[in-house]
């Protein structure tokens, strides 16, 4: 494709802000984990973390520092010291990141956080397996090897519909959870203090579903790349005052956007919908790679995938059961088609993105015939990339290139 | 004044080649040379080279395009640039008719592509980044062999069996060739195996519509492999008349159209 000027990368104003409550939270896990009094509990990003808030734990979410070594380019050279433990590098990359992490007594939270040397050492383990089975074997591994309790959730998989059988299971699984808990963090479960942070976790969903729905305006002013970032309070600030704030404050700002016809892409020719996780390491060439094709890379399924509309502070336990079961990785392919056709026809999509990571094949829906069901239904052509969401030993950026490229030249010859 | 002309350079990781075309599209002239390491300097050499063919020079050239890797190393001729798939459509499409499924065996990857009569693209497929059916694969295992690359197309022919080699991966396809070398087996046998294995990886990427197209330089030299292909596939394969320079071809229709000229199809003619 001809080389068009530089594409203008327009910042978003409230990311000054999102810093900061991002900044409070990792000092505020520094400081519980060197207090006396407060206990720390890791949470997989889709785990119970509404109980643990509620129970007065400071969470960590391990995916989220195990993002951060991709984006900022750490991975790659960690992931090698977890593979010479027996964790294969074709298995989850951000589970030999982050373990790779530790090994090496490293983190990007200590160049961002002046005074923070490593995520905050744990109290107790929490998983919920709904995303794979990876993250039980990251928290089992640590539970080894600090002596700590690790407990969790063992979804379902692979439904259509989200039943009151799955619902009950998976209840009753929380509830199971609570003993331990109390039992760690010294107090008794306040139901009442469980019901306020559903309902704050309800809340920030709710603004984060209109935050992303930003986006089905045309030019859309916010992109995939974006998210990746601005997801960030959604995933770890869930059931805090902070997050709602927060996406009050940036969902002002992108209807502001609207409202004025500013589109993150400047003049927006190609809408794309990206199915997968992304590649931490390229979020910015990605970004440029397509807003240099007039190509808006605006809505996916991995950012959309922190709306839980589910939550109900009526019924918390079981509504985040519900909630926890409704996510998209966790369910069958016929839901997952539903799901998608519905968004490519909300947000007005030309093309569809599948990025195939080595090391995630739970994220990965390119791997049963998905693109060409969903192609041959809606007609909306896709083209799959081949990477890895921390493992830059598998991303080949020139077959990227020519592989994107290639898929806009295709859209342009059917405009 | 010579007639004008319109460039295709297609800056391949193994080959550079370029074409040279008229106002019609019909091709004047074309250069291959191994890309090396200053691919500038090899464009160059092709361009005048496929230029003197054509009876041309430099100043007669209209417009041109690149393509392929190092498409963006060749600012002294174009900063246009499109595609290898594109241009392999482009090209393939000029000199088909009809739907077709074009499969290109280039130095470093392979390229299923699909269009419509009209020349759209319906998809397309890139192999990932293993090397496994590509012009690399061929290579390396020519290196293994100690045989020459040229001289396997004829070697192959020869083979009375196949030796089937059953693994994706170019390494440890060299130890299963190693093995069969040290069982004794004969080395035409073990060339028509490797031929095999790379049809397999190939027509692995994805289904083919009616009427299949191969191009690229692997199926310009391997004629052998040609006729294997189309016995797996199980009718005639169509081939370009320069299969080697269809990506380079198509380049260079498409400088003809940035030109805004008439574009008389070779169909036409």
């Amino acid at each position: 494709m001809a080389q068009a000027q530089q594409p203008q990368r327009k910042k978003i104003e409230s990311t000054g802000q999102m810093m900061k409550i991002m900044s409070d939270y990792f000092y505020d896990l520094n400081d519980a984990a060197k207090s006396e009094t407060r206990k720390v509990a890791w949470c997989t990003s889709v785990g119970p973390a509404e109980l643990l808030r509620a129970m007065g734990f400071a969470v960590h979410f391990p995916e989220n520092h195990a993002a951060m070594l991709g984006a900022t380019r750490m991975a790659t050279e960690l992931i090698p010291e977890a593979n010479t433990i027996g964790y294969s590098p074709d298995i989850c990359s951000y589970l030999t990141a982050d373990i790779g992490a530790y090994l090496k007594k490293v983190s990007p939270l200590s160049k961002a956080y002046p005074g923070i040397d490593a995520p905050p050492r744990p109290d107790v383990l929490v998983y919920n397996t709904n995303q794979c089975r990876d993250v039980q074997d990251w928290f089992s591994w640590y539970a080894r090897e600090l002596k700590v309790p690790c407990i969790g959730i063992t979804s379902p998989k692979n439904f259509t519909d989200v039943t009151e059988i799955l619902i009950d299971d998976v209840t009753r699984q929380i509830e199971a959870l609570i003993p331990t808990l109390e039992e760690i963090s010294g107090q008794k479960l306040d139901l009442q203090r469980l019901r306020e942070t559903v309902a704050l976790s309800r809340e920030c969903t709710e603004l984060w579903r209109q935050v992303l729905e930003t986006a089905t305006a045309a030019p859309a002013p916010l992109t995939f790349f974006d998210g990746t970032i601005h997801m960030g309070p959604a995933v770890v600030l869930r059931g805090t005052r902070q997050a709602v704030d927060y996406y009050q404050q940036l969902l002002e700002e992108l209807r502001q956007r609207m409202a004025d016809k500013v589109g993150a892409v400047d003049n927006e020719k190609y809408r794309i919908y990206w199915e997968g996780m992304p590649v931490w390491g390229r979020l910015r060439q990605h970004s440029e790679l397509f807003a240099d094709l007039q190509a808006s890379v605006l809505v996916s399924t991995y950012c959309s995938s922190w709306i839980f509309p589910d939550f109900d502070a009526e019924d918390p336990i079981r509504s985040m059961a519900k909630a926890y079961l409704g996510l998209f990785i966790v369910r069958s392919d016929t839901y997952k088609e539903q799901y998608i056709k519905a968004m490519l026809e909300k947000f007005h999509i030309d093309g569809i993105i599948y990025h195939d990571a080595k090391t995630c094949p739970c994220n990965s829906n390119s791997r049963y015939g998905m693109p060409q069901r969903l192609e041959q239904e809606t007609g909306i052509p896709s083209l799959v990339i081949s990477g890895d969401l921390n493992d830059l030993r598998c991303v080949s950026d020139e077959q990227t290139r020519t592989n994107v490229e290639a898929f806009i030249e295709q859209l342009e010859e059917r405009k | 004044m010579a007639q004008p002309v319109y460039v295709g350079l297609d800056m391949g990781a193994s080959r550079t080649k370029v074409a040279v075309i008229d106002r019609h599209g019909a091709l004047l002239g074309h250069a291959v040379k191994k890309s090396g390491i200053d691919f500038a300097a090899t464009a160059a050499l092709c361009l005048d080279d496929s230029l003197q063919q054509a009876g041309a020079s430099r100043s007669d050239i209209v417009d041109a395009v690149a393509t392929g890797y190092g498409r963006n190393n060749v600012a002294f001729v174009t900063d246009k640039c499109k595609t290898e798939i594109g241009c392999h459509a482009k090209g393939c499409h000029f000199s088909f008719t009809g739907a077709i499924t074009i499969i290109d065996i280039g130095g470093q990857d392979n390229k299923i592509i699909k269009i419509d009569a009209e020349g759209r693209r319906d998809s397309f497929k890139m192999n990932r980044k293993c090397a496994a059916g590509t012009g690399a694969f061929l290579e390396e295992m020519s290196a293994r062999l100690d045989i020459p690359l040229e001289e396997m197309n004829n070697l192959a022919r020869q083979a009375t069996e196949t030796i089937k080699l059953g693994s994706y991966c170019t390494v440890f396809s060299a130890t299963e060739v190693l093995e069969n070398i040290r069982h004794g087996k004969p080395v035409a046998d073990i060339i028509k195996g490797i031929f095999y294995s790379m049809i397999q990886r190939v027509l692995e990427m994805d289904s083919l519509t009616e009427k299949v197209v191969l191009s690229g330089g692997v199926v310009a030299h391997n004629p052998y492999l040609v006729e294997m292909a189309a016995e797996l596939i199980g009718r005639p394969v169509l081939l370009p008349e320069f299969p080697q320079f269809t990506g380079a071809h198509g380049a260079a229709l498409y400088a003809l159209e940035a030109a805004n000229a008439v574009l008389v199809s070779e169909k036409d003619i």
